[in-house]
């Protein structure tokens, strides 16, 4: 069990990291670096606004950002059959949800944390608050990576899920961003405990959630 | 509960229900608003803003129901396959769904003259407002099923995976304790007086029964969709 889980987890870091077979792309790292440009175009160059507001602006890119990849995470794989073809072989789709979490955050979080590096930089964030935002980054992204490894089961027997992705994503997603940016203003600590609470939480849950959703979607 | 999984016998039982809760509930409701309105004095402090907070606070209370009646008819649906649990928490979701926004226009107006201002970014009134949106996409999902022919225990999962929110709701007043006053009612005891208590007690009660009337009738509609397309499929299987 241990040695396939660990072939599936080689198989998924090779599909979704940049470059992959499957297709992973550096799609969503762009994506975020654009949303980081197009700030500044939206409410002028001015340089003591965009420091003080830049870590916000990085949260709400890395959450745009991490729409983009759901509707390849899950639904090629389902479609193909290899969730049943893994069923028939006894791995529960729980551990394959799991693992496929990691792989994602891998394929995900570390990159981003990378392209907040030329973000800040665009928007003038000084080093203190970048450090933050990286804390931030840091604790937030497993969390984000669940989420959307949860919606991506979710949808994607549907054949509008990729439509639904966003919409599902973004209430779910709203507390991380909420203690993640509100750890820039005050105490600092308190808010990256709580980012990092709430990744724990959805990490525990979104396995057995996603894994319910893989089950469903085949009936 | 098994008894109600033949949609034959819930439907007997709820043709005579669904007019009985609805009628009720807007008698009750009519009675404790208008008893809010002229029957009550002008509170100390916000004056005559007050009245507003006999829709507000119902609202409230069955926007947070709503989507509990979504988390435990999809866990009744994942656990038992209760075919009604499935009718159940779509048809929970738009009541649940507008009487969150009606919960938050209300707050919202009342909030101009208290507070200053129409919104303020405090944690009850932005956890609302991420509920309203868990509403919309659990809709939308619900409707995506729906017209793919999905199975429907896609959106039970998003139900109970939403049900985190609404103890984060709860606790949110002690997280981000700003300008939203701290909860009044507790059980056991109140701040409130009983001149306002007891009209928002039956406002409450005739909001529910509203509630009641609006899932049932909604359930009936659903299964009398389901019925007709059936009934269409098998005239086409005949023809």
């Amino acid at each position: 069990m241990t040695g396939a889980l660990w072939r599936i987890f080689l198989r998924d870091c090779a599909l979704l990291v940049p470059g992959g077979r499957g297709g992973g792309s550096l799609l969503p790292l762009l994506f975020f670096l654009a949303v980081a440009m197009l700030y500044p175009f939206a409410v002028g160059p001015d340089a003591p606004l965009l420091a003080r507001t830049g870590g916000g602006v990085v949260w709400v890119a890395a959450l745009l950002a991490a729409i983009l990849p759901l509707d390849r995470l899950i639904a090629p794989d389902l479609e193909r059959g290899f969730f049943d073809q893994w069923a028939l072989r006894g791995i529960a789709e729980e551990a394959v949800m799991a693992v496929r979490i990691v792989a994602h955050w891998l394929s995900f979080g570390p990159l981003l944390m990378l392209a907040a590096l030329p973000a800040a930089a665009l928007l003038g964030i000084d080093g203190s608050t970048l450090r933050t935002v990286e804390l931030g980054l840091l604790a937030g992204t497993p969390g984000l990576a669940a989420i959307g490894v949860l919606i991506a089961a979710l949808t994607a027997s549907l054949r509008s899920g990729a439509a639904l992705a966003g919409l599902l994503l973004i209430p779910l997603a709203v507390p991380i961003l909420i203690f993640g940016a509100g750890s820039l203003s005050t105490g600092g600590e308190s808010g990256l405990a709580l980012t990092a609470a709430i990744s724990l939480v959805l990490l525990a849950i979104t396995p057995f959630a996603a894994g319910g959703a893989i089950r469903a979607a085949r009936d | 509960m098994h008894g109600f999984a033949n949609p034959t016998r819930f439907l007997k039982l709820a043709r005579w229900l669904t007019p009985l809760l609805l009628g009720s509930g807007l008698v009750v409701a009519a009675i404790a608003l208008a008893w809010g309105l002229f029957a009550v004095p002008p509170d100390r402090l916000m004056g005559d803003t007050v009245r507003i907070l006999f829709i507000h606070v119902p609202a409230a209370w069955l926007g947070m129901g709503g989507w509990t009646a979504i988390a435990i008819a999809s866990l009744v649906e994942l656990v038992w396959r209760h075919p009604l649990a499935t009718v159940a928490a779509r048809a929970a979701a738009v009541p649940g769904a507008g009487f969150t926004a009606i919960c938050l226009l209300t707050g919202s107006i009342w909030a101009r003259p208290t507070w200053g201002t129409w919104w303020v970014w405090d944690g009850r009134l932005t956890s609302f407002l991420v509920l309203l949106f868990l509403y919309f996409a659990y809709i939308a999902l619900a409707g995506a099923v729906e017209r793919d022919g999905a199975s429907s225990r896609i959106p039970a999962i998003f139900g109970l995976v939403g049900a985190v929110n609404v103890p984060i709701i709860n606790r949110s007043v002690v997280w981000w304790n700003s300008l939203h006053q701290p909860p009044s009612i507790t059980i056991g005891k109140s701040a409130i007086d009983p001149a306002f208590l007891w009209p928002l007690l039956a406002a409450t009660i005739g909001f529910s029964l509203l509630f009641g009337g609006i899932v049932l009738a909604r359930m009936r509609m659903l299964l009398a969709d389901i019925q007709a397309e059936a009934r269409l499929r098998r005239k086409a299987m005949e023809a």
